[in-house]
């Protein structure tokens, strides 16, 4: 039987991920949404923000003012890889920007390695978010895990208001619709590209940085995360930040609970040694059919940004 | 590297006299990716190794080709044919990982050169498949798991709970560790590989309430388990035991989060030999890092290349005379005893160690011998005598 508190603990752990893939598919689904640009390296710039935070880290002694140096120093590579690289891309095929940013992640992969050495790097605990919090069931957890649920939903908030509530939200909306209208009615879309593409770059640059504390910081640290971040986009449905949202919190949870729970499920069902052989693999699998399943049901996605 | 082969060459024209002769050795490791890092220790092991001998390996003048295979059986199987063919080296050393070890492991011995791992051992090849050109100067794969099983065993741990990633180095490790722990196993846990995040099965874990916690999680998977379980509070309640997860490659992005947890190995930075403080005390000054399990093995492959060549008096060519010189295994290995079995695998002991900080410095000590003379399940399977 699965016990209540487990249930929830595992529940906080998957709204926990959620939110994690939550920042990298913002920014990425914005940027495949309005510029119509396949971004492979977007988990290189997450990796380059967990680098840079262990760097500022390393240097000033404090993780908050590491973060504080880490965002807006990602998203000055973002401009800059945008201004050199990517806008050469947009008039191009989808195979062409797919090699192009194939390239960029071989790049910072051994960009990362060539400065900061072959060794994954160490990114300590602010002191005051090292403990754990006491949760009614007896649920212990880390509070750290609570600072990036906290982070994340206040980013989720601050999209919400920038894109429903302001004039560049709007550009970005009406991007998003038809970008050839919004460049016919004197829009300078260029501009707004690099926007959109700093905008993602540094929530990739936030939530590298805030897995510092967690993951190991090394070279390839990225595709991981890359892999993931691409099924919610497609599950959500492209270019909308609610559907990334709501997409990334019901990957983060399918994911836990799938791993938390499907090996255990079988061994009911199963004799152990099956059991123990499909376990992991359905576990791991499971995110991946249900993508398929999304895809073969409802290719614009759960949630499509609207009007598209 | 094309210019330090050069400088080599050049070196060994200029320095020896006419008719001295140079040893080829070509080194095979996985020096890229994030697994890099262990190639690089296992080659700046080795080149101490060399260095340790006069710069000389039995008096002949060293050749070192290093080649990447990037982790990759297909490229590790190309760089060893164009040693073996294009290079025509005299010995084959290095490889990091098993996969790699499976794909070069025919071609290599059947052109009958010798091939010493300084890491790689996989069970075929220490069983039926074994060789009279293979020598390991590193353990089989199932030990180290094998003596922590052993240790909680004789420590009296009752419930164990064991996780590792899902492919095959994975199932051996935990099955090593079951050889001789005979008390429960709460759960045996299998996760992706390279997964970056373990709180769902550290969730689940903690639930399960087992007394001791056994792990093998190797490279960059080590640093996300070790600091997500410190981070979740577990350490302390529920012990972690581990193999290839603490060391020396990976403690320093652990962090504090890796202090006062175990595991087992073939080798510790503090063993009392003079071979052992020698090679710690110089690896320490020239590299300016810690030495690690990975680069100990090396440096005993290159002492024990050396010692064989001067058996032989040189003489490359002779075979038989190499081979009974590597059984011999006349050099001070920097593990205390060490001899080979039947098939080419140590007879060695396994110890304890606990990740402590000391002076600043985060160092994994030893606790003690688990394991005495101890020869790996598989040399019966061996025909070689």
């Amino acid at each position: 039987m699965i016990d209540p508190q487990l249930l929830a603990f595992q529940a906080l752990n998957g709204l926990q991920l959620g939110i994690m893939l939550f920042l990298m598919a913002a920014g990425l689904t914005l940027v495949f949404g309005i510029m119509n640009l396949i971004n492979l390296a977007h988990g290189s710039l997450y990796m380059v923000g967990a680098y840079l935070a262990a760097a500022f880290q390393g240097w000033t002694g404090s993780f908050l003012l590491a973060a504080l140096l880490a965002v807006p120093a990602t998203l000055l590579l973002g401009v800059v890889v945008e201004i050199v690289v990517l806008r050469a891309l947009y008039e191009r095929e989808h195979l062409d920007q797919v090699l192009a940013t194939f390239g960029l992640i071989l790049f910072f992969n051994e960009a990362v390695r060539i400065v900061w050495g072959p060794n994954a790097l160490f990114v300590a605990l602010p002191e005051f978010l090292s403990g754990q919090v006491e949760l009614p069931l007896g649920i212990i957890y880390p509070s750290y895990r609570f600072a990036i649920i906290a982070v994340g939903l206040a980013v989720a908030l601050f999209l919400y208001l920038l894109i429903a509530r302001t004039r560049v939200g709007m550009l970005i909306r009406a991007g998003a619709t038809n970008r050839a209208m919004v460049g016919a009615l004197g829009v300078d879309v260029k501009l707004l590209y690099t926007a959109v593409f700093g905008l993602g770059t540094a929530l990739a640059g936030l939530a590298g940085l805030m897995a510092g504390p967690i993951l190991s910081v090394e070279s390839g640290m990225g595709e991981p995360i890359l892999i993931l971040t691409f099924v919610v986009i497609v599950i959500g449905g492209i270019g909308s930040i609610r559907g990334a949202f709501l997409a990334a919190v019901l990957i983060g949870v399918i994911d836990t609970m799938g791993r938390a729970f499907l090996p255990g499920l079988l061994r009911a069902a199963f004799n152990p040694s099956i059991a123990n052989a499909v376990g992991p693999a359905l576990a791991s699998m499971l995110i991946y059919v249900v993508m398929a399943l999304v895809l073969a049901f409802r290719p614009q996605g759960l949630f499509p940004a609207r009007g598209a | 590297m094309k210019k330090m082969i050069l400088a080599a060459a050049a070196a060994a024209l200029l320095a020896s006299p006419a008719g001295a002769q140079s040893v080829k050795i070509g080194f095979i490791a996985t020096f890229s990716g994030p697994g890099g890092v262990l190639g690089q220790h296992l080659y700046d092991g080795f080149m101490l190794g060399i260095e340790h001998q006069g710069g000389k390996l039995g008096g002949l003048t060293p050749e070192v080709l290093k080649e990447d295979d990037q982790f990759k059986p297909d490229v590790g199987l190309q760089a060893a044919q164009k040693l073996l063919q294009r290079d025509k080296v005299d010995f084959i050393s290095g490889i990091v990982f098993s996969n790699v070890m499976m794909a070069i492991y025919k071609p290599v011995i059947d052109s009958q050169t010798f091939l010493i791992s300084s890491n790689a051992g996989p069970s075929p090849i220490a069983g039926a498949q074994c060789s009279p050109y293979f020598f390991s100067t590193a353990w089989q794969n199932d030990d180290p798991h094998a003596a922590m099983g052993k240790h909680l065993q004789d420590k009296g741990i009752k419930r164990v709970y064991l996780m590792a990633p899902n492919y095959q180095a994975g199932k051996d490790a935990l099955t090593g560790f079951k050889r001789y722990f005979k008390g429960e196993v709460v759960d045996e846990v299998y996760t992706a590989v390279n997964q970056p995040d373990y709180s769902a099965e550290i969730a689940t874990l903690r639930a399960a309430k087992p007394d001791a916690l056994y792990v093998f999680y190797p490279g960059g998977m080590g640093v996300n388990f070790v600091k997500q379980y410190a981070q979740a509070g577990l350490t302390k309640t529920i012990p972690l035991y581990s193999a290839f997860t603490v060391d020396a490659t990976t403690v320093a992005a652990q962090g504090d989060a890796a202090i006062g947890t175990f595991g087992t190995a073939f080798w510790t930075v503090d063993l009392k030999n003079p071979a052992n403080q020698k090679f710690v005390a110089d690896f320490r000054k020239k590299y300016n890092y810690e030495p690690s399990t990975y680069a100990a093995q090396a440096y005993d492959s290159a002492q024990l290349i050396g010692a064989a060549i001067k058996a032989v008096g040189g003489k490359l060519t002779d075979k038989d005379g190499l081979r009974a010189a590597f059984k011999k295994a006349d050099f001070k290995s920097v593990r205390g005893p060490f001899k080979f079995n039947t098939n080419g695998f140590p007879i060695q002991n396994y110890y304890l160690y606990e990740t402590v900080r000391e002076n600043g410095k985060l160092l994994e000590l030893g606790r003690g011998t688990v394991m005495t003379d101890q020869a790996d399940a598989y040399a019966k399977d061996c025909p070689l005598k």
